[in-house]
């Protein structure tokens, strides 16, 4: 057995410890807080968000964080309140994106060549339309703009891309030798889906699953500030921009605060889904 | 005598080619079969057709009998019920054949949790775990309990082949299909692997589908060989007659060149 035994990456095994990557922390941290703030506004908010309670279009100070807008209201306490719609938006349009776009591509990558064809095209012709327009489309015709109606369009919106990737990741796996050894072995389809299939697109679906979390948290503000998102008084970040947008060279703040949550978070979720990657993946493990 | 395995007048096609034509042979219970031929000649898509696996793209003609089931025109029901019991399995690239990202022991121990359910065993954690560690030291691997915890990367080729021999021999299987097992490994691990098939296929009383194109790795694992050549058989007959007095021009040639290159290698060294 010496000839086989005495290979290189035997004892790696033992000594690659699960190393937490930078990006992981880092993204955790910055997420970690704005889910925190989003989860604090449900139990307190330093002042009452719709109160008039400082002067109009003051700068941050140890009152007002952020500021106040044009009509007196506490701007932090808004950012905050926004944060929850954000990531509100954000999961939901993912989890309904997901929900359609994996059930979608699985069934693309299982189906018979023709069926394939049509389900390909039809995904790409989805994924012609820009996803706001689609979006927009949607709360549209659904007539009332509500938060619910905007978490459904997004995800609606953004479904065909988490279907064409998942159906393009699942392919590959499905021509993979083990898939037909699990077959011999008398696998049945759903079991192969479960166990090997999943699994081995998963890394790569979660990257993509954060991007579209950003991409819908984004989504909601372009919404909201185009009036077509959660109608007043929720706080959305987008909402905020627009409010902003007539008072931008005498009260920037007004701006810049909404603008710097918005980021913040489609940067720690990107983060926290690239680590998570380096995380999960095994092959990649102590490698960096 | 019943056949293990009957084909009979096997073609395989794709719309614009005839891949595989007339091909017959069969395997009693136990008995060792070597199909021989070089790349492209139709072996490994044989192997495919005997447990319904053909890509999409190409049709089976004529019958396969395996364990008394007709495998062409069978439903996919019909067919995940034989794969397993019937006939298993080994590839020739035992990187792929694994899932790189599901530990070595949970691969074995779903293919030895369907076969314990199938049979109406207790199929309990500790029940699978056990024989996981049984199966993986049949097939020789030092320390199965570390092993089984990791990812097939970790482990060499050798050992990763190994594994999936122990896979294919968790159904204890009736047939057991060898798919060119040795190819990707290097001579002494390909020693290796081949006398550990032959003792477990003797042990197991299982019968043997040897598919390669190694003239003297097959003729010491089989008792009988079938020589392809482009989709079709040219000879057939126990090993020592074929390989001592080939009577088609093909394997005549074939043993030719083994010859040659075992001289020239005795030259060498």
């Amino acid at each position: 057995m010496n000839g086989t035994a005495g290979s290189m990456p035997q004892t790696e095994g033992k000594m690659t410890r699960r190393t937490i990557p930078l990006s992981l922390i880092v993204g955790g941290v910055i997420v970690g807080l704005h889910l925190l703030a989003g989860l604090l506004t449900l139990f307190w908010t330093p002042y009452d968000p719709t109160a008039m309670v400082g002067g109009r279009l003051a700068g941050p100070s140890l009152a007002h964080w952020a500021g106040t807008d044009r009509l007196g209201r506490d701007l932090f306490t808004q950012i905050l309140i926004g944060a929850r719609i954000a990531i509100e938006v954000g999961s939901g349009a993912v989890a309904i994106g997901a929900a359609i776009g994996v059930t979608l591509g699985i069934l693309a990558a299982f189906a018979t060549r023709t069926l394939d064809d049509v389900f390909a095209a039809a995904f790409d012709i989805l994924i012609a339309f820009p996803t706001l327009l689609v979006a927009m489309l949607i709360v549209a015709a659904s007539q009332t703009a509500s938060l619910f109606t905007a978490v459904l369009a997004i995800g609606i919106a953004g479904s065909a891309i988490i279907a064409r990737l998942t159906r393009i990741l699942a392919k590959r796996v499905l021509s993979m030798d083990y898939i037909v050894a699990a077959r011999v072995a008398g696998s049945s389809w759903p079991s192969i889906v479960v166990v090997h299939v999943l699994p081995n697109i998963w890394p790569t679906l979660i990257v993509n699953l954060a991007l579209q979390f950003g991409l819908a948290a984004m989504a909601e503000s372009s919404l909201s500030y185009l009036g077509l998102g959660a109608p007043p008084p929720n706080a959305s970040w987008g909402r905020l921009l627009q409010e902003a947008q007539g008072t931008v060279y005498t009260a920037p703040f007004g701006a810049i605060a909404p603008g710097i949550a918005l980021v913040t978070l489609v940067i720690g979720v990107n983060l926290l889904a690239d680590g998570l990657r380096a995380f999960a993946d095994p092959t990649r493990r102590g490698r960096r | 005598m019943t056949a293990l395995l009957t084909v009979d007048r096997l073609s395989i096609a794709t719309q614009a080619r005839q891949l595989v034509r007339n091909l017959s042979f069969s395997i009693a219970p136990g008995e060792r079969l070597g199909l021989i031929g070089e790349s492209g000649s139709g072996k490994s898509l044989t192997s495919l057709a005997l447990i319904g696996l053909l890509p999409e793209t190409m049709a089976a003609t004529g019958s396969i009998r395996l364990d008394g089931t007709e495998v062409i025109g069978a439903g996919e029901r019909q067919l995940v019920a034989l794969r397993g019991p019937a006939a298993a399995t080994i590839f020739q690239e035992p990187l792929t054949a694994l899932d790189p990202l599901m530990r070595v022991g949970r691969q074995v121990g779903e293919v030895v949790r369907r076969r314990l359910r199938h049979e109406g065993l207790p199929s309990s954690a500790p029940a699978v775990q056990t024989r996981v560690l049984e199966l993986l030291s049949r097939v020789a691997l030092p320390d199965p309990e570390r092993l089984a915890r990791v990812y097939p990367h970790e482990m060499s080729g050798g050992q990763r082949q190994r594994v999936a021999i122990a896979m294919a021999l968790a159904w204890r299987p009736k047939l057991l299909v060898a798919d060119e097992p040795t190819t990707a490994l290097d001579v002494t691990t390909q020693a290796e692997i081949l006398a550990l098939i032959g003792q477990l296929v003797r042990e197991d009383n299982m019968a043997l589908l040897f598919i390669s194109h190694d003239i003297p790795v097959v003729a010491g694992t089989v008792d009988r060989v079938a020589v392809l050549r482009q989709g079709e058989l040219v000879e057939a007959g126990p090993v020592s007659d074929v390989l001592q007095a080939p009577a088609d021009p093909y394997t005549r040639s074939l043993v030719a060149a083994a010859r040659t290159f075992d001289t020239a290698l005795g030259r060498l060294f």
